[in-house]
């Protein structure tokens, strides 16, 4: 038996394989392709106070090994996921995280509040990093002195565990994941989607509504991969790395690299199953090298030898 | 109905016209219960271009065999890879998926109308109706006489209109210009085709009262409802195509 599991402070993750938020839906999108249960954890897709309608569509397009989305946190609001979509994901027996996202300062504060109170919510995680939305979102994890003020007013009023969801639409990211340490976060995840945007030749027009989107898929990977390395390095609080995923190979690439955790995201849409497989795979890997546990291969190569 | 991820093994690759295939797959246990209007995701493999699974609706099925077809147009670099397989070629589906075309009136005057391409979905529907014993006609519209596609499967379940924009064969223009639809003798229409083709339908529906649904062919991603790209904007919001449609009856959209 090899042990999968860690810890953000004292919250418990039976295993280092998460879901991306808006990669997932709630959980019960895909419980006709696997247990969701079995899953290290969930984090749900954004939440926002008042119900959005996001944006025009088209909001997609494909990209080569990846794809641009422009969706702009469409969802039903706090109020919905409380009495609505709460109740129907209490059963899964894995932790869930609720991703929140605001305009202002006060919208997370808000969110954080209302959250704190659901007893089966262990933790959040700051999403300062959209960039598909007009106002707030990717500015708060652009600006070095609005991410420090939005993660000290949450930190402020969140007991429980607060992961902050860095933008690599920065020149130095490391410096965002030193702020939001500082400012009290118990984690890390990163990273959101790349700012980019794809033309329509034959028809001649911008392929997104908004023109530009958010770049996931394999395609920015390297540059993920790249980032979690440099956090990892700085930071002591556990990194949850993202960005391109596919594969088994893709998430060990991340543990090597600094990961405590992966999110798996863009993969679920090409393959449900993408998540499990990949847990099974990294367990696989551990007992093929003959170790027992996850920790001793996450930040393997920036140790001295 | 719960929803599968399978392989599956191609019987058949038939070249309809230059760009238009089916493709028929059989399963090895028994198939779910499908219903018209329903599609499913088809992963491309060995597509270095390409990404994401491409949103296929069901064209014909066949629950004694096991088999189901799926009609295809070449529009991209994921569907010209596809129309490539050959027999015996192995294709990883997510199915099936969507809602579906609801049941007419008994006493209805029905139209199953659909253009190009989008007469797939419209042979599964009119099989499966005429099987619960409805009757039905049928239109529909091609560009040119070289590109009308399976006609004779059409001939064989209901009365056949047709239209070709350069007057080729059947009448000349699309299928809202066809003498049938003006005739007034339908209450309900079912429509699958090009999008301003569905609009020209929910516009001449409207203007005559006659219940109409649509198939609509947003770009999807996930299918599943899971990433909210394919939404279509309705008086109840952005509803996503893959789990709240494809099918829509006109009143929900705001065309």
């Amino acid at each position: 038996m090899v042990n999968l599991g860690f810890s953000i402070g004292d919250l418990y993750f039976k295993n280092p394989v998460l879901t991306a938020s808006g990669t997932f839906g709630y959980g019960p999108e895909f419980d006709d392709f696997l247990d969701v249960s079995s899953l290290g954890g969930i984090v749900v897709k954004g939440v926002t106070i008042e119900p959005r309608e996001g944006n025009a569509y088209p909001r997609m397009a494909e990209t080569p090994s990846g794809m641009l989305n422009a969706v702009g946190l469409q969802n039903k609001g706090i109020e919905y996921f409380e009495n609505n979509i709460y109740p129907q994901i209490l059963h899964y027996d894995t932790n869930i995280i609720v991703n929140i996202n605001g305009s202002f300062i006060d919208d997370y504060v808000i969110l954080a509040e209302r959250l704190n109170k659901l007893d089966k919510i262990p933790a959040i995680e700051l999403n300062i990093s959209c960039p598909n939305v007009k106002m707030g979102g990717m500015v708060f994890g652009t600006n070095l002195d609005l991410a420090r003020e939005v993660t000290r007013a949450v930190r402020a009023v969140y007991s429980k565990k607060l992961i902050v969801k860095l933008s690599p639409n920065v020149t130095d990211i490391v410096g965002f994941a030193r702020v939001v340490e500082e400012e009290g976060a118990d984690s890390v995840s990163l990273i959101n989607t790349l700012l980019g945007m794809s033309v329509d030749v034959e028809n001649m027009t911008p392929a997104l509504s908004t023109i530009t989107g958010g770049l996931s898929g394999p395609a920015i990977k390297p540059v993920a991969l790249r980032m979690v390395w440099q956090v990892a390095k700085a930071v002591k609080i556990p990194v949850i790395g993202m960005g391109g995923i596919m594969t088994t190979s893709d998430a060990i690439e991340f543990l090597l690299a600094g990961a405590s955790a992966i999110q798996v995201g863009t993969a679920s849409f090409i393959d449900p199953k993408a998540s499990i497989k990949i847990l099974d795979g990294i367990e696989k890997y551990l007992i093929e090298k003959g170790f027992s546990d996850i920790k001793d291969i996450v930040g393997y190569i920036n140790r001295t030898k | 109905m719960s929803k599968r991820i399978e392989d599956l093994k191609i019987l058949e690759n038939k070249r309809l016209t230059n760009d238009v295939f089916v493709l028929q797959l059989s399963v090895d246990k028994e198939l779910p219960e499908i219903k018209p209007g329903q599609f499913a995701q088809v992963r491309v493999d060995n597509s270095p271009g390409t990404f994401l699974r491409r949103p296929i609706s069901f064209h014909d099925v066949d629950y004694e065999n096991n088999t189901f077809k799926l009609l295809i147009q070449i529009i991209g670099k994921g569907t010209e890879r596809l129309s490539k397989h050959k027999k015996g070629d192995v294709l990883n589906l997510i199915y099936p998926l969507g809602n579906s075309f609801i049941l007419p009136e008994k006493d209805d005057k029905i139209l199953l109308a659909g253009g190009g391409v989008g007469v797939a979905p419209l042979l599964f529907l009119g099989k499966y109706l005429k099987a619960k014993s409805y009757n039905y006609d049928i239109l529909l519209g091609f560009r040119n006489s070289e590109r009308i596609i399976e006609i004779d499967e059409y001939h064989k379940i209901g009365k056949v209109f047709l239209t070709t924009e350069d007057g080729s064969e059947g009448e000349k223009g699309y299928i809202t210009n066809h003498s049938t639809l003006s005739s007034g003798r339908y209450n309900r229409v079912y429509c699958c085709g090009p999008d301003f083709m569905m609009k020209a339908m929910a516009s001449h529906c409207r203007k005559n009262n006659i219940n109409c649904e649509v198939s609509l062919e947003n770009l999807m991603g996930c299918g599943i409802g899971a990433c909210l790209c394919c939404v279509v904007d309705t008086i109840k919001g952005n509803l996503c195509t893959c789990i709240d449609g494809p099918v829509f009856n006109i009143n929900e959209l705001k065309w």
